[in-house]
C-alpha cells in the first residue's frame, strides 16, 4: 500500500526533520528532559522535613524521645529553639516546617505513672508536607508511647506481652517501596507520545501552508490521504523511537519494572497514537501558522495532563471534573501504561480502556480527515 | 488553428463578500503565450489558481486539455506545470532534492527522474547549483527552480504566476527566453501573468485584468492600433504645470507621466487647433515647451486608457 509518491513524501519529511534543529530538540532532548525532571522532581516521597525542638525539660527522657524522633528519616532536627516565640519565628520564616515542644516536667511525668502532652507545631502552607509530617510524628509518638507503656508493666512486675488485638499488616503490591518515579515514569511516556505526535504532525502540516508549499504539492496527483499518511508516518517512527528511548532510561537508571509484554506495550501505543495524531491532523486543518497550531494543540493538551490522572488521582476529583476526564484519551492510555509496566497485566485487564482508545481514534481520525482539503480554499 | 488547451468559460470566484474573479472566459491554444496584465489585486492570481484547481470554482467551467478541472482534476492536472507566485519549493531541500521530490510524486520512476531533472536544470541553466538549498538562491535562480519543478513532467500547459517579479534584469531577459523557446518548440500553451508592459508585449495576446474582470483582450498589436493617432507625447517644463495644464482642457481624457514626459490621450479627432491651444496656454502661464508630437502608442498607454476611462 505504500506506493512511490508515498515513499517520497515520506523520505522528503526525513530529510527535512534532520535539517531542523528546533524539531530535532523537540525528539532528541524533551523527552529526556521530561523522564529527568519528572522522574525526580515530581516526587511525593516527603523524607527530611526540617524540625525544630523547644525542649523544656532537658531530662534524659526528653533526649530519648528526640533519638526517637531522629531515627525515622521523616525528620531532621535542625534547631533547638530556646522559647516559644524563637520556634513561632523559625516556622515563620520557614526556616523549618515543623516544631516539637516539650513540656518542663515532661521526664518526671513519663518516669513515673503519669502521662503528658508534647506539643507537634506544623505549617500547613504545603499539604503534602504537612500532612505526612503529621502522621509521621503521631505514628512516631504513638511506638515510643506504646514502647513506655511496655517498660512500665514489666517495672510493676506484670511479665505478659502486651499484644495489640489487632494488628493491620498492609501488603503493598506492584510498588513496595512506593516510589514516586515507577507512577510518574509510565505517565511521562504517555505525555510524551501525546504532545509529541500531535505538535509535530500539526506543525509539519501547517508548515507546508506556512511557507507556501502546499500550493505545488496540491497540483501534483498526491491524493490527500496520502499527504496525511506520508506526514504522520515519519512521526509516528519517531514516536516508537521515544517510547523505547523513555522506557529504556526508565527501566535502566529509575529501575521502573517493564513487567507487560513488549509487543503489546507497542501495540496499545500504537492505539494511543491514533487519536494524538488525529488531533494534530484536526489542529493543522483549523490553523494558518505553526504557532496557531501549537497554540491549539497545547490548549487540547493541557488540560489532559491536569484532568488525565497523570499528577492527581483522578477519584480525588471533585465529580464534575472526573466526568470531564473521560473526555481525554490520555487518562485510558495512562491506565493502560501503569498497568502494563507495574503490573504486567493482560489484554482482558485493560478491555474498557482499550474499547475507549479505539473509539476515541476513529472518531478523532475520521473527524480530522473529513476536514483535511487538499485545497486552498 | 492549434488545439484549445485551456478553455474557462464564465468562471467567477467570490472571496467573502467581494468577487475576486467575476465572470472571466478565456482560451490558450498549445503553442500560445497569453499574458495576464492588470495591477495587484485584479485576480490574475485567483484566475491561475482556478484553472490549476486549487481554489474551486463558484461558477463557471474550465476545462484543461479535454479534462474537466473540478470532475477530472488528476488527469488535468497531470497536463498543467504551475508556477506559483510565492515560492512553493521547499527550502531546506538541495535543488536536485526538491526536483527529485516533484519528478517522484509526479510518478517517475527511480531510472526517469535523474537523467530528467539534470536535463531541465540544463536547461534553465541551474545545473552548477545542483547541490545548493533552495533557500539559498537568489530571486531568479529561485524562480529557474520553480520552472524546473514545473516542468518535470512535461507538461502540455504552463501557468506562470508573475514569474520575473523581483528577478534581475537579466534574468528576466533568460527566463522570457526559456517561455518563447518551450512555446515554440514543446508546443505549450503557456498562460503568463505579469505587471510589467514590456513582458505583455511579447505575448501572442493579452487580457487586461481589472476588479476581477478582463476588460479587453486581443495581441498586443491590435490594442497598440486602436489607440493609433490619439497618443501624444509632451516635453517641457516645469513638469508639474504642464501637466495640470493639459489635464484641464476638456479634451485630453488622460495625461500621464512616463518620467521626463508626458503621454495624453486625446480622444477626439486630434485637430492642429487642439495641439496649438495646449501651446499657447503652456506659455501664457509660464511654461516652456520642447516637443508636442503624436507618437506610436504603447502598450502602456492602453493599460492606462482603459484604467483611467473605465473611473469616468
Amino acid at each position: 500500500m505504500i506506493n512511490s509518491r508515498l515513499r517520497s513524501l515520506i523520505r522528503k519529511e526525513f530529510i527535512q526533520i534532520r535539517r531542523d534543529p528546533r524539531t530535532l530538540v523537540l525528539i532528541i532532548v524533551i523527552p529526556i528532559m521530561q523522564l529527568f525532571l519528572l522522574g525526580y522532581a515530581a516526587t511525593n516521597d516527603v523524607r527530611n522535613i526540617p524540625l525544630a525542638v523547644l525542649d523544656q525539660d532537658h531530662s534524659s527522657a526528653a533526649k530519648a524521645l528526640l533519638d526517637a524522633y531522629r531515627a525515622a528519616d521523616y525528620f531532621r532536627i535542625t534547631y533547638a529553639a530556646s522559647s516559644e516565640k524563637e520556634l513561632r519565628d523559625l516556622v515563620d520564616r520557614g526556616v523549618v516546617r515543623a516544631g516539637l515542644i516539650i513540656p518542663p516536667n515532661y521526664g518526671d511525668k513519663v518516669n513515673g505513672d503519669g502521662n503528658t502532652t508534647i506539643a507537634f507545631v506544623l505549617d500547613g502552607s504545603d499539604p503534602t508536607i504537612a500532612s505526612t509530617s503529621l502522621s509521621a510524628a503521631q505514628l512516631i509518638g504513638q511506638q515510643y508511647s506504646t514502647k513506655i507503656l511496655a517498660e512500665r508493666m514489666q517495672r510493676h512486675g506484670q511479665t505478659l506481652v502486651m499484644e495489640a488485638p489487632i494488628e493491620v499488616r498492609p501488603q503493598v503490591w506492584y510498588n513496595p517501596d512506593l516510589v514516586s518515579a515507577y507512577f510518574m515514569i509510565p505517565g511521562v511516556i504517555g505525555m510524551i507520545l501525546y504532545a509529541l505526535t500531535s505538535i509535530l504532525t500539526a506543525t509539519a502540516i501547517v508548515r507546508e501552508r506556512e511557507r507556501g508549499t502546499i500550493e505545488q504539492l496540491i497540483v501534483t496527483p498526491i491524493l490527500p490521504i496520502e499527504l496525511v499518511i506520508g506526514k504522520i508516518i515519519p512521526y509516528i517512527i519517531l514516536a516508537i523511537v521515544n517510547t523505547l528511548e523513555v522506557l529504556i532510561i526508565g527501566a535502566w537508571y529509575f529501575n521502573v519494572p517493564v513487567r507487560g509484554d513488549l509487543m503489546l506495550i507497542l501495540l496499545l501505543s500504537g492505539l494511543f497514537l491514533l487519536s494524538s495524531l488525529g488531533i494534530g491532523i484536526f489542529a493543522s486543518t483549523t490553523a494558518n501558522t505553526q504557532q496557531e497550531a501549537m497554540l491549539i494543540v497545547w490548549m487540547s493538551l493541557l488540560p489532559s495532563i491536569f484532568l488525565s490522572g497523570f499528577f492527581f488521582p483522578i477519584e480525588a476529583m471533585p465529580k464534575v471534573l472526573q466526568w470531564i476526564s473521560y473526555i481525554f484519551p490520555l487518562r485510558y492510555y495512562l491506565v493502560i501504561i501503569r498497568a502494563l509496566l507495574l503490573k504486567g497485566v493482560g489484554v482482558s485487564a485493560l478491555r474498557d480502556q482499550i474499547i475507549a482508545l479505539t473509539i476515541f481514534g476513529v472518531v478523532i481520525m475520521s473527524a480530522a480527515a473529513k476536514r483535511f482539503r487538499k485545497r486552498l480554499d | 488553428m492549434a488545439t484549445v488547451m485551456i478553455q474557462a468559460e464564465h468562471i467567477s470566484k467570490k472571496f467573502a463578500d467581494n468577487w475576486a474573479v467575476k465572470d472571466i472566459s478565456l482560451q490558450v491554444h498549445a503553442g500560445e503565450i497569453y499574458g495576464l496584465v492588470g495591477a495587484d489585486g485584479a485576480g490574475k492570481t485567483t484566475t491561475m489558481r482556478l484553472i490549476c484547481g486549487v481554489l474551486h470554482l463558484d461558477s463557471g467551467s474550465i476545462t484543461v486539455g479535454n479534462f474537466d478541472i473540478n470532475r477530472q482534476t488528476d488527469q488535468a492536472r497531470s497536463l498543467i506545470g504551475y508556477l506559483a507566485q510565492r515560492f512553493s519549493l521547499y527550502e531546506d531541500l538541495t535543488v536536485l532534492e526538491n526536483i527529485r521530490f516533484f519528478a517522484e510524486v509526479r510518478g517517475l520512476t527511480a531510472d526517469e527522474w535523474l537523467p530528467r531533472c539534470l536535463d531541465i536544470l540544463n536547461f534553465v541553466g541551474l545545473l552548477d547549483f545542483k547541490d545548493r538549498f533552495a533557500g539559498k538562491l537568489s530571486g531568479g535562480m529561485k524562480q529557474k527552480l520553480g520552472l524546473a519543478a514545473a516542468l518535470v513532467h512535461k507538461p502540455k500547459i504552463l501557468l506562470l504566476d508573475e514569474p520575473t517579479t523581483g528577478v534581475d534584469p537579466v534574468t528576466r531577459q533568460d527566463f522570457w527566453q526559456l517561455i518563447i523557446k518551450l512555446a515554440a518548440q514543446e508546443g505549450v500553451a503557456m498562460l503568463v501573468s505579469t505587471p510589467y508592459m514590456d513582458e505583455a508585449s511579447r505575448c501572442h495576446r493579452v487580457g487586461f485584468m481589472r476588479e476581477g474582470k478582463i476588460l479587453v483582450e486581443d495581441t498586443p498589436g491590435n490594442l497598440q492600433k486602436s489607440l493609433k493617432g490619439k497618443i501624444f507625447e509632451l516635453k517641457g517644463s516645469p513638469l508639474p504645470l504642464l501637466r495640470k495644464i493639459v489635464q484641464n482642457h476638456p479634451l485630453v481624457k488622460y495625461a500621464q507621466m512616463f518620467g521626463d514626459r508626458i503621454h495624453l490621450y486625446i480622444s477626439a479627432d486630434p485637430s492642429q487647433t487642439i495641439l496649438e491651444a495646449l501651446s499657447q496656454t503652456i506659455v501664457e502661464q509660464g511654461g516652456s515647451l520642447t516637443n508636442l508630437r503624436m507618437i506610436e502608442p504603447q502598450l502602456e498607454d492602453v493599460f492606462i486608457s482603459l484604467i483611467e476611462t473605465n473611473y469616468e
